[in-house]
């Protein structure tokens, strides 16, 4: 057991936990995060994409060690109380989900590579996004939904 | 956070704007006490229970013939509609309330749908077959023109006017001619318990009057979604719930010989279940249960079974029954004294895993003698049946509750897991939340069925194919029997996904979008592609010249124009691939474009292209992104996707081996839609038939060599190419 302390959505965070446990689970099982989604457990999926010092990292093979001291964003920490970041809302505008269930992952590694280059090509954005899953087949509609995002956010938004 | 209609006694995650915690209580409603308008009316609208019969889908139970259970009209003008159908991300939570809208005439806002909850929604025998807009639609719509129906009746009366001047106009009837004579639907209501019997059935709106269907609102789950609010199975956490892990077999027919627990017990906060055959851990913590599963030492005495992947498929041409004939007509000797060049083929497919992105997952709840699953689930009404039985439990006993399923694609129709988790609560006494590993999830997926599909057929002199003798094994019926102009014919279908031999699959094998299609179509229209290279004669331009109904013969020349097609006999080395089919009501042609690295074998998809015409559209945005869904999910089955095993274990574990189609393989795609007038039709499997099929013969096109097996790996293609 050790106290871990981190940044989880903007605000400061203390936990005593078993430092060996995954954030996946710690954010699952004790915060209550139940965004970041179980899909694989090994970091082949997507599904728990979260950032982590603005990069995209797979909260299921991520120790609490790991975040010790660095600023975690979820899934529930992207949105400004009803104002959704711009990469949610092209996501919802261009229907870029179905089930939704790789969604939250999809959107996090989406933000990630376009919080640092938002003037990314589809192809580029492709490569990017090329370790989620979506078994529904948004993947034409994820991209287009990125690209627009990726507009906004070079005006200025974020 | 909503509250469920029933206090359970403890403040309970439930997935937030759900609808099943309403603020009254649907039980309470059903029985006639609470307020709203209740309109008591025998339905008699099972025609479309009666088109289901036809195609061999009778349900095991029955829709309410009272279309209360249906719609409820508030005080207020506010509708709710019930439905037992789920939202897996097919879309029909946005779709059915434009269908209740649209029929009852109110705006689509005011329409709000509660789903998938077997205390709150009338019996449905599952979300599966393309069948939800097809013929549970009907049933909706009826229901809402009924209620429409009697609030004109309701309003002549209260207006003193004569029921045909008067109109209805957003959720208000109004006097055709004074349209100060008006009152809304919820002051006709006025929280009155009215029953009302009509004289003859309400028409239902004509297309051509439709402002609502045929538009594509935003969709409902799309905020939810987008911001990880959306409640699944596994996120619903009782307090004091447990996370349990099963012991499993290393294979299928292992049997367990040993088992010592000891070291699991001693994980601190543990608690250790052996019973029979059932093994488990629980813990508050996923993690320490997992590690507790990890050191229960158990042995197992190996399974008997010697099939594997790649046996298979002798196997099954030696163990298949005697089989049906769907379908025949002329005479096969007769068509082969006709042929002068006669073809004789064997195609191939292996098993594919359904692989949604969200494993099985049910939690369980056994409190005052009541079990509440919140389960993961295309079934809920199956699924409550099978738990009264086994549990012994009567109908007030059981609550099945759906929030958003996380894909399904036919594999979550049977309820294993949540078995699992109800069987540990009443155990333990604790609520208890199953959630499958990805390892879990492909051992005991019910996969599409491995098929052997021996075609042989002739052309004549005029390149006019004589005699079409079909025979399927493993895949089942489904898109079995032909659609084109021949003359002597037969189709036979031995074994499928039901009522086959013991042992005939090696495992569990089930529904998987289109079940069986996939395998039919590629065998057929690889077969046509064959003779018409044989031929010397255009792809397109063969199937057009065998063609005669005119949905399919529309719906190929519109994808030929769409396309680009020029006709030129394959292979071209273009890369054109083209396939057609005809499933669940809808008629699609698919083409393709494609390249082929000839030294390694690798396939690149450059384009694909659905038309499909589907009857009545209700979301057009919704339908498109079904078809797209289907075709990229298709890229799967036809060029990576196939279960490993031997001696009935699943080699394939998680996604490094099995491979699914990922950002970097998928094309561009274009969908067109073609109007129709038509009754709706099955949105959700029809693209993804044609997938392997138009690769399949795309490939030919392109490098001249015949794929006969899918998934047409890189090997396979090489192989292909060297034959």
């Amino acid at each position: 057991m050790k106290t871990i302390s981190f940044t989880l959505n903007g605000k400061p965070t203390q936990l005593t936990v078993d430092e060996t446990r995954t954030l996946l689970w710690v954010l699952r099982d004790d915060l209550g995060l139940t965004g970041t989604k179980f899909g694989c457990g090994m970091a082949l999926c997507g599904a728990c994409t979260v950032v982590v010092d603005k990069q995209p990292m797979r909260a299921c093979v991520t120790s609490m060690d790991d975040v010790a001291g660095k600023s975690v964003t979820t899934i529930e920490g992207l949105a400004k109380g009803d104002h959704l970041h711009p990469v949610q809302e092209a996501f919802a505008k261009h229907l870029a989900f179905q089930c939704g269930y790789c969604t939250p992952g999809l959107i996090m590694g989406a933000y990630a590579v376009l919080s640092k280059n938002p003037g990314a090509s589809r192809d580029t954005i492709s490569s990017r996004l090329n370790g989620h899953i979506c078994r529904c087949g948004t993947h034409v509609r994820v991209l287009d939904a990125c690209v627009e995002a990726g507009a906004a956010m070079k005006g200025g938004r974020s | 956070m909503i509250r469920p209609a029933k206090d359970p006694g403890y403040e309970m995650v439930v997935p937030e704007g759900w609808g099943f915690a309403t603020s009254f209580d649907r039980r309470d409603f059903l029985k006639g006490s609470a307020a709203g308008l209740l309109i008591v009316i025998v339905f008699d609208g099972l025609g479309a229970l009666e088109a289901m019969a036809q195609e061999g889908e009778r349900p095991a139970g029955n829709y309410p013939t009272d279309f209360n259970a249906y719609v409820h009209i508030d005080q207020a003008g506010k509708v709710t509609c019930y439905v037992g159908k789920i939202e897996m991300g097919q879309g029909v939570m946005t779709s059915f309330p434009q269908l209740v809208a649209e029929e009852l005439g109110v705006p689509l806002a005011a329409v709000s749908i509660v789903m998938g909850d077997t205390d709150l929604c009338p019996w449905d025998m599952g979300t599966f077959g393309s069948l939800s807009t097809r013929f549970f639609g009907p049933v909706l719509r009826k229901a809402a023109a009924e209620a429409r129906a009697v609030l004109i009746q309701l309003a002549a009366e209260k207006l003193k006017v004569p029921e045909a001047e008067l109109r209805v106009e957003v959720g208000t009837v109004v006097h055709t001619r004074d349209p100060k004579k008006r009152v809304t639907f919820g002051e006709l209501t006025q929280g009155q318990r009215i029953e009302r019997k009509l004289s003859g059935k309400p028409e239902l709106l004509a297309s051509s009057a439709y402002t609502i269907v045929g538009t594509s609102p935003p969709r409902r789950d799309a905020v939810e979604k987008v911001t990880g609010k959306a409640k699944y199975a596994g996120d619903v956490v009782p307090p004091g719930a447990l996370h349990a892990r099963l012991l499993r077999p290393p294979a299928h027919g292992a049997v367990l010989a040993t088992v010592d627990t000891s070291e699991a017990e001693k994980v601190p906060g543990v608690k250790v279940v052996h019973e029979g055959d059932l093994v488990a851990v629980l813990h508050a913590s996923r993690e320490e249960a997992d590690r507790a599963l990890q050191v229960v030492k158990a042995t197992f005495r190996p399974a008997r079974s010697t099939l594997t992947d790649e046996n298979i498929f002798e196997h099954l041409a030696k163990a298949a029954p005697e089989g049906e004939t769907p379908s025949q007509g002329g005479s096969l000797a007769e068509g082969q004294k006709l042929a002068t060049r006669t073809f004789e083929d064997t195609y191939t497919k292996g098993y594919v895993a359904h692989a949604a992105m969200e494993t099985h997952s049910a939690v369980a709840a056994f409190e005052n003698r009541k079990l509440t699953i919140w389960s993961s689930t295309q079934t809920p009404w199956p699924l409550k049946s099978q738990l009264m039985k086994t549990f012994n439990l009567g109908p007030e006993q059981v609550r099945v509750i759906t929030p958003y399923v996380g894909g399904g694609f036919g594999g979550k129709s049977a309820g294993q897991q949540s078995m699992e988790a109800a069987r540990l609560a009443m155990m333990t006494g604790k609520p208890v939340r199953v959630v499958w590993s990805r390892a879990e999830e492909f051992f005991f997926d019910t996969f599409d069925m491995a098929a052997v599909i021996k075609v042989r057929s002739g052309l004549n002199a005029s390149n006019q194919i004589v005699y079409w003798d079909y025979e399927v094994i493993g895949a089942g019926p489904r898109g079995a029997v032909h659609f084109y102009e021949i003359p002597n014919h037969r189709t036979v279908v031995r074994g499928g996904w039901s009522h086959n031999p013991p042992g005939f699959h090696p495992f569990a094998v089930g529904p998987w979008r289109a079940p069986g299609s996939n395998a039919n179509a590629f065998a057929r229209e690889s077969q046509i592609d064959v003779m018409a290279a044989k031929a010397g004669v255009d792809p397109m331009e063969f199937r057009l010249k065998h063609l005669s109904d005119p949905r399919m013969k529309r719906v190929l020349e519109a994808a030929a124009k769409q396309f680009g097609w020029t006709p030129k006999a394959g292979p071209s080395g273009r890369g054109y691939g083209v396939a057609c089919s005809a499933d669940a009501g809808a008629v699609t042609t698919n083409m393709a474009e494609l390249k082929v690295d000839k030294s390694s074998g690798k396939i690149d998809v450059v384009r694909l292209l659905c038309v499909q015409e589907m009857g009545v559209v209700v979301s057009p945005e919704g339908a498109k992104q079904q078809i797209e869904g289907g075709m990229t999910m298709g890229l799967g089955y036809a060029l990576s996707e196939e279960v490993r095993f031997k001696d009935g274990a699943v080699l394939d574990t998680n996604f490094d081996t099995y491979e699914l189609p990922r950002f970097a393989i998928v094309p561009k795609i274009e969908t067109l839609i073609l109007p129709s007038d038509g009754p709706a039709q099955g949105g959700g499997e029809p693209a993804i038939v044609p997938m392997g099929a138009v690769l399949a013969n795309a490939v030919f096109d392109a490098v001249g060599a015949r794929v006969r097996q899918l998934p047409m790996t890189p090997e396979r293609v090489k192989a292909a190419m060297k034959a």
